[in-house]
This record gives structure tokens, sequence and C-alpha cells, in this order.
């Protein structure tokens, strides 16, 4: 690149905005406008990142002091914890059932926003509600309609003949808790996917409709051979996006089951937070929240490849 | 919507069936935040029975009045808004001027800064917690303001981890005004800030409060940094203080959904307000 700070370009020419008579600061170039913004993300994304990494090499007393090198000593003591395989088997299914059942759900539910029916605006105003909701309050009142013996849950199913007492533990049996983790964490995950794929629908101009119309090629035929075509863009960025917060997530498992019992509802990422803040063991914690990186990377590369993003 | 020959009863049918199932959908995503209603309202010895009652005998809106009295819930909305507001300003103090420089001007490395936003956007604070907190115990030896347990570091982590979709989302929206229009005024003899004031700024303005709630909103709600790092409860924003409902052994439901109420009704509002440039917001800030 050898391009400078000159403005190049006649359409983003705005050099006529430059007063040429008055005396010019000295040119700095883009340093000044972007500075700023280099200096919070170095500072405090960069950094962070860094340290991670660094940690995971230390060896870390209790008291949080480092005590040199290790070398791989943490990512040894992380693997050989009998509990890691099971966690990682229970992230894999977390982020791909998740995010495979919120696309899923909210192609139906853009498709529903994207028509129009009297009251539309408040069902999108609805959708809103767990978008702009604390995640952490909104697992809090879903963990008290599941609770096992106050929870409104279980009264329905109890009154729908679902259940046969009005009593069962959800979250205390790590059998159904996991599965109503999953529940909520695409509950949460519903809001934002739907409006990215309502806003890709959008995009679609109506008159390639009409021209299939004409060809007669209408409803789920049209659906499928242009609609999906077409959002493929707003599918990509929607599900990579999803993938990211969903193996991120944690305020989900933290308010609801704690991880637990045990870790048998415990993901990667608990497991790393419970290593650090509750073992005091924060090279093992950094440790996994590298491999944890790895991943995610790993997975949004594999979604990459599968889905042939070029032809996006 | 068919064309001639299917009347006027098969659209009717089409709507009515439509609105129904969207009815249905509002319910769905409405209904635990009914559910936190409707125990905000329940008197507390009406709580714990089984089954669960759907209705309470009365409604108690004396909890949202005591409340008040049972947590610091003044302190966690302080501390709430400190962070939020504080962090916001800093967002956009930071991301305009980057976002429009980076709209405007091909510089040498813009390409390169380009991709260090989308990469800070895909670090999660959640995924560097350990990296965050042991970052500030660093920063603390040296400079206790900034050290955890301190507004400062909140506002710190909650812009910088925000900074990506707004500076996205706002070189979006300036790179579709025309810098015709900017000359033009200039022509007529506005200064550069001039132009930037009356023209460029409200021509933005829908990227610019998109960027806005979205962080206020996104710093609003931050849980697992705050966790972390504010260890003292006067420094506890809502989403950390709320917990404090849940005992050991007992959790004060009422009260934890008092509070939560009032930390969701006020960022739904907001919400609402954006929702109509939502739309072309995520599209502008994502999918281009």
């Amino acid at each position: 690149m050898t391009e400078t700070t000159r403005p190049t370009g006649p359409a983003l020419d705005p050099g006529g905005l430059e007063p040429r008579r008055r005396p010019r600061l000295p040119d700095l170039g883009p340093l000044p406008w972007i500075g700023p913004a280099l200096l919070l993300i170095f500072g405090v994304v960069l950094w962070p990142a860094f340290e991670m990494l660094r940690t995971s090499f230390l060896d870390i007393s209790m008291s949080g002091l480092a005590k040199g090198f290790t070398g791989l000593d943490n990512y040894q003591r992380l693997f050989a914890d009998p509990d890691l395989p099971g966690i990682m088997i229970r992230t894999l299914v977390w982020v791909v059932v998740v995010v495979g059942v919120t696309i899923l759900v909210s192609l139906g539910l853009a498709a529903l926003l994207n028509a129009a029916f009297p009251g539309r605006r408040l069902v999108r105003w609805a959708l809103i509600v767990p978008w702009a909701a604390s995640v952490v309050m909104t697992a809090t009142v879903w963990r008290w309609m599941l609770d096992g013996f106050y929870g409104i849950v279980n009264r329905m199913l109890y009154d729908l003949g679902i259940l046969a007492t009005p009593v069962n533990d959800w979250l205390g049996d790590p059998g159904s808790a996991f599965y109503w983790l999953m529940f909520v964490a695409i509950f949460v995950s519903l809001p934002f996917t739907t409006y990215v794929l309502l806003a890709g629908l959008q995009s679609i101009p109506q008159d390639i409709y009409e021209a299939a119309r004409v060809d007669g090629a209408s409803g789920w035929r049209s659906y499928q051979s242009i609609t999906l075509p077409l959002l493929r863009p707003a599918l990509l960025v929607a599900a990579i996006i999803n993938m990211i917060n969903v193996f991120n997530q944690f305020p989900i498992i933290w308010a609801m089951t704690k991880g637990g019992p045990g870790s048998l509802t415990d993901t990667t990422t608990t497991h790393m937070y419970k290593l650090a803040f509750q073992l005091a063991d924060v090279g093992q914690s950094a440790a996994m929240a590298v491999v944890n990186f790895a991943v995610i990377l790993l997975f949004v590369l594999l979604y990459l490849r599968i889905v042939d993003w070029r032809r996006a | 919507m068919r064309s001639a020959g299917a009347g006027l009863r098969a659209p009717s049918i089409r709507k009515a069936l439509l609105t129904g199932l969207g009815a249905l959908v509002a319910f769905f995503f409405m209904a635990p935040y009914i559910q936190m209603l409707i125990t905000a309202l329940t008197p507390s010895k009406e709580l714990y029975t089984v089954p669960a009652q759907y209705l309470p005998s009365h409604l108690e809106f004396f909890n949202f009045v005591s409340v008040w009295e049972k947590a610091p819930l003044w302190g966690y909305l302080r501390s709430s808004l400190i962070i939020s507001v504080f962090a916001t300003l800093l967002v956009l103090l930071v991301a305009m001027p980057a976002a429009y420089y980076t709209a405007r001007y091909r510089y040498r490395g813009r390409l390169l800064f380009l991709l260090l936003v989308l990469i800070t956007q895909m670090f999660a604070p959640t995924a560097l917690v350990i990296g965050i907190y042991r970052e500030f115990v660093t920063i603390g030896d040296t400079f206790p303001p900034a050290g955890i347990n301190t507004y400062l570091s909140l506002i710190l982590v909650n812009a910088a981890f925000n900074l990506a979709f707004s500076t996205w989302i706002m070189v979006a929206y300036f790179s579709t005004i025309p810098v015709e229009l900017e000359e033009a005024a200039s022509i007529d003899g506005a200064s550069r800030l001039g132009v930037l004031r009356r023209i460029t700024l409200p021509l933005a303005l829908p990227g610019i409060i998109t960027a806005t709630i979205f962080t206020f909103i996104a710093a609003w709600n931050e849980f697992v940094v705050a966790l972390t790092l504010a260890q003292s409860p006067d420094i506890h924003p809502l989403t950390v203080g709320v917990t404090t409902f849940i005992g050991q052994y007992r959790v004060e439901w009422q009260y934890l959904f008092t509070s939560s109420l009032i930390a969701i009704v006020p960022v739904v509002i907001l919400f609402i307000v954006i929702e109509k440039w939502l739309v072309g917001g995520l599209t502008a800030g994502s999918i281009k």
C-alpha cells in the first residue's frame, strides 16, 4: 500500500474543505483521529488477551503472585482433569444445538415479521424485550419459573396433564437441567438473529418475486430458490456472531445452575471462571481460556468452510 | 396476496392467521417478564405455595416501595448509570473521529484498522476475563484510581468492548453521506467544524443514536466483568446487585424481580426508540 494520508479519488476528495489560506497544523496524518481508538483497543482488549496467553505459561500462586514460567504445566493439569472431556463434549452440544435451533426458528420468525398483518409492530416490540433485558435477570426469572416446588412451569405442565405431580426439580437433575439451559440460551439468542435475518429479507428487492411469479414460482418454491440464496450473507453473519456469543455464554448457566450439580452443566466458559475465581488456579484457568479461544476460532473457520463462504 | 380470482376472503383469512401467530409469538417472548411482574406484585407469604398459583390473591404494589429499603438499590442504580453513561460518552468520543476519518480518507493502514476493529468484535469480555482481571490488578499497583474495584476500570472495559460495533456502524453511516454535500457547504463559507456540525453529524444521526443506545444497553446489562472487577457492594451495578437477593437458603423473589423490572423497563423503552433504525443499521453494520 503506497497510499498516504492524502485523500484520493474524486468521489472521496474533501480537499475543498481545507481552508487553504489559514496556517495548517502540522500534519499528523490519521493519528489524532484514530489514535484514541487504537489506544483503547490495545490497552483494554489486546493487553488482556496477551496477559492471558502469558499467564497460561506462568506458575501463579493461590494469592495471585507469579512464581516464574512453568512451560506447559498448566495445560497438562488442565487436560489431566477427568471432568474435562465431559465438559468439552457438552460445550460442543451446547454450541451446535443452540445456534442450530436459533437459526432455524429465526428464519420462521423473520418471515413472520416481514409479512404484513395488523399488530406486527407490537410483535416486533415484544421480540425486543429479551434482547434489551439483562440476560442474568432473564435467566433468573426462568430459574424461578422452573423451581422444583414453586415454579409456574410445573403448575402448567401438571394442569396440562403432562406431569403426574406438580413437583419436579428440573434444574437439580443434570439430565433435564442442561436442556433447559439450552432452551433459555435459544430464547435470548432469537431476537438478535431474527432481526439480522429480517434485515436480510428487507434488502431483497420485491421485483424478483414478481418476476418469479410471472414464471410460475411462488410460495415454498420461491422461498427456496430466491429467498434462501439471497439471505446467505445475513445467515452467515447471524450464525457467526451467534456462535461466538453462545460459546462465551456465562450468565445463563451462572444464574440458573452455576454449572451444577457438580460440574454436570458446566461448559468450558463456566469451567474457566470457576478455575480462577472459585478454585484460585489462575494459571490453569488461563490455559482453559486459551484453549477456548482456539476452539471458537476452529468453530468459525470450520463453519466458513462448510458453508463455502466465498459463494456468499 | 394472490392476484385476481382469489377474492377478498383469502387475504383476510391469511391476515387473521398471521395475527394469531403473531400474538402467540409475542406472548412467548413476553411470558418470563409477565411472570416477573406477577411475582414482583405477590405478597411474600404467597410466594411459596405448592403447586404454584397463576395469580396472587391480591396485588402487593407496596413491594415496589419496600424494595428500596431491602437493598441499597439507589447505589446499584447510581453505579449502573455512572458506568453506562461514561462508557457511552467515551465510546462516542473515541469512535466518532475514527469512524469519520476512516469513512472519508484512504490512509495508510486503513484496512489494518478496520481489520483490528473486526477482530475486537470477536473478543468477548467473558473469554478475556482472567486477563482483564490481571491487567487491572497490575494497573492498580501503580495507579490505584484505575485498579480493580473502581468505576474507571469498569468504564474503560465497557467502552473498549463496545468500540468495535459503534465504529463499524458509524463508518457505514458516514460513508453514505456524499462528499459533495460537505463541499457545497464549505464553498458557501462554512468552516470545517461548521460543516461537521450542521451537515455531517445530523445526516449520520441514526447511526450515532443506534451506536449510543447499543453501547448504553450493553454496558447497563454487562455482568461478568462487573462480577469480577467490582468487589465492594457500593460500586456494584444492578446486574450484580440484584443477585444479593439470592441468599444461601432463601431467595427474596419478589424483591429480586421488582429491582429487575426497574432495571429492564428503561432499556426496553430505549431499544424500542431505535427499533426503526435497527433493521437498516444491522445491515449497514455487519452485512455489507
